[in-house]
């Protein structure tokens, strides 16, 4: 019998990969050079690979009808485990680049701990994400260090991205229970010990992109990793899912 | 000594030596050629939005991540062709500018829109069917740069026509509501495609000219049968039709006999009167009016950090 | 907005590790870094490099066609450069 715990911190990892990847996506042929819009597709098609590995395994747990497909297509958003800044609007450029830059390198100190976990199935798949995302941290730093350090305008730009995305950044660093419990099974990464290098990293870039660290005593919005989303979710899914929720158990 | 250039030229084409940028080319050479790499290079660039409609869409991840590799294959097909145009002293913001001026053209097949899942598969048989046709051809144009482009293109786009083929096989295979969606899509993609080879030869201006700089190795009808020939036949392994009463294996032609060519449709697509041509013409507008503060910010930083480095060093 | 065009830049790519750097195309980036950067994301997407050389193409300096023949052709007569030039008896092996 697998442990739930297990399962559900496969999907969030998953969700999260995937989402990011949905939302990153919608630029595809609506970048502002053609060459960025490569760049992101890249860093999109890179999401879906983790995605997939993820959930593929999450199905194995899972056994039964369980694939890859069923639980990115047929789950509702109440079941979906996502960080709450996966799934808000992209905005323009810099509220792209922006939340890609704090998203990656959440992802970045995640996955360097998690390849060490005992759970063979998850080290693996993070030891090679962990190469993507080293590349998605340094796409993303430059394109905030860029626009911060641009002229007035994109400074203006991502200092209001910033406004925005921030108060979603806490919800990355506080445990929920299936989170809690793959640390004390010793599988899972503990939110907590990689949120100081994350400040550090996010720190040392802002101060290259003469960006100010929010204050401390923000709010932080929560509830993603517990499937309470925003109202972005549930258009993300419908849109995501039409196909498979207008011909059920069609092959594609 | 212009005529004695314009003999070289020639003799060069003849002998099948490639042209190179800084080579000597007659103006018109010149001209026809950004004209036709540039009206390339938008197709590729228009023709990601009819496709890019699907990706958020796509019914499985496995048909997520392929279609977004394609439609990204596709803007990367776009800037080897504008970097072709612009060895011969074009840049491609000029080129976006006669893009989004309607004063250049680009396939008019990418005016049509996708309405189900099946386009997509459509899209990959016809439409990239049609274009690898006109495109293996190109492979051996004249213009060095020009030829190297499409090698890269043709070898990249091998994989475009399968998946499409592939989702047709899939949905014809499956319930009847696939298959619905199949032949309905075959239906309004089939006489596009057909088009997407041009006007009938005595119709075609720039073809003799073209064909003797070989820039152009077959005519558009040469092209067209050729297209209509192998699909017939594709289509059976479908188990599906292809919208024409008329289409008929001609003996003694050895080809394909097929209907009458809606050309009024054709023209009218051309002059910007198809379903989606201002809608395209917008989203790709939009995207680089609303990208303009982002191409100037990365000069700005890139001016600025230049000028830190040079202090570093003095 | 012309002014806001980013440079071009020529991209050279190693397929493999001993090989040269071959010219593999062009595009436009704000700075090299960058240009390093797209050129990964433009022509190694199918595994096509294991390192890149971007150079900014205006620096670029190219021989004239117009003097290809003073400038080449003189090597055609020289055929002694060629291993292919000397007769040497089957007999002789590795050389």
């Amino acid at each position: 019998m697998t442990k739930q715990y297990l399962i559900d911190y496969t999907l969030q990892l998953a969700d999260n990969a995937l989402i990011l990847a949905q939302r990153n996506s919608e630029w595809c042929g609506h970048g502002p050079v053609l060459e960025q819009d490569i760049a992101i597709s890249n860093i999109s098609l890179d999401l879906i690979g983790q995605a997939r590995n993820f959930y593929q395994y999450a199905a194995t747990l899972i056994g039964g009808n369980a694939t890859e497909d069923s639980l990115a297509y047929l789950r509702d958003a109440i079941d979906f485990k996502n960080n709450l800044i996966s799934e808000i609007l992209n905005g323009d450029w810099a509220q792209t680049v922006l939340r890609q830059f704090l998203v990656s390198t959440y992802q970045f100190y995640l996955y360097d701990a998690l390849q060490k976990s005992p759970d063979q199935q998850l080290a693996a798949i993070a030891e090679k994400a962990l190469k993507e995302v080293t590349y998605h941290v340094r796409w993303s730093s430059e394109w905030v260090i860029r626009l911060g350090d641009g002229t007035s305008e994109s400074k203006q730009r991502i200092e209001k991205a910033l406004e925005e995305i921030w108060p979603y950044t806490g919800e990355l660093f506080i445990p929920v229970q299936h989170e809690t419990d793959a640390v004390t099974a010793g599988i899972g990464v503990d939110p907590k010990m990689i949120e100081e290098n994350w400040k550090q990293k996010v720190s040392t870039v802002f101060s290259e992109a003469t960006l100010t660290l929010p204050p401390q005593n923000i709010w932080m919005h929560t509830g993603g990793k517990n499937g309470i989303h925003t109202e972005y979710l549930g258009y993300i899914l419908a849109e995501m899912q039409f196909m498979q929720r207008a011909y059920p158990s069609a092959e594609w | 000594m212009e005529k004695d250039f314009s003999e070289i030229f020639q003799s060069k084409i003849d002998e099948e030596l490639k042209i190179e940028p800084k080579d000597w080319m007659p103006e018109k050479y010149r001209q026809t050629l950004i004209r036709q790499i540039s009206q390339h290079a938008h197709s590729e660039i228009v023709g990601m939005l009819p496709e890019g409609n699907w990706i958020s869409r796509a019914p499985s991840l496995r048909r997520k991540a392929i279609l977004l590799a394609k439609v990204q294959d596709e803007a990367g097909h776009g800037l080897y062709l504008y970097s072709a145009a612009e060895t011969l002293g074009i840049t491609r913001d000029e080129m976006y500018e006669q893009l989004h001026s309607g004063k250049a053209k680009y396939s008019s097949i990418f005016n049509y829109p996708t309405l189900s899942w099946a386009d997509i598969g459509a899209i990959g048989w016809l439409v990239d069917g049609a274009a690898i046709m006109n495109q293996v051809p190109l492979c051996r144009s004249s213009y060095g740069p020009y030829a190297r482009a499409m090698v890269r293109i043709c070898k990249e786009e091998s994989f475009h026509q399968r998946q499409g083929f592939e989702i047709l096989l899939t949905l014809s295979k499956g319930t009847e509501a696939q298959k619905r969606m199949a032949q309905d899509a075959i239906n309004r993609w089939w006489w596009p495609s057909v088009m997407m080879f041009g006007p009938k030869d005595d119709e075609s201006p720039n073809t003799i000219q073209s064909m003797q700089w070989k820039i152009k190795r077959f005519t558009n009808d040469e092209l067209r049968q050729k297209f209509i020939d192998v699909c017939a036949e594709q289509v059976k392994v479908l188990g599906l039709a292809l919208p024409d009463p008329d289409l008929k294996w001609n003996e003694e032609r050895k080809h394909y006999d097929f209907g009458k060519i809606n050309w009024e449709e054709f023209w009218q697509v051309v002059q910007g009167n198809g379903p989606c041509n201002k809608q395209r013409l917008e989203a790709r507008k939009k995207a680089w009016e609303e990208g303009a503060w982002v191409r100037e910010a990365a000069v700005a930083y890139a001016e600025k950090r230049k000028q830190k480095e040079s202090l570093h060093a003095a | 907005m012309s002014n806001t065009e980013w440079p071009l830049w020529e991209v050279f790519i190693r397929s493999k590790q001993g090989l040269d750097h071959k010219h593999a195309g062009s595009l436009h980036a704000a700075d090299a870094q960058m240009a390093i950067e797209n050129a990964r994301d433009v022509y190694t997407r199918r595994m096509e490099g294991v390192s890149i050389w971007v150079v900014e193409s205006k620096y670029i300096h190219a021989s004239n066609p117009t003097e290809a023949g003073e400038l080449y052709d003189p090597a055609n007569d020289k055929a002694y450069r060629h291993p292919t030039f000397y007769n040497l008896p089957d007999e002789v092996k590795h050389m």
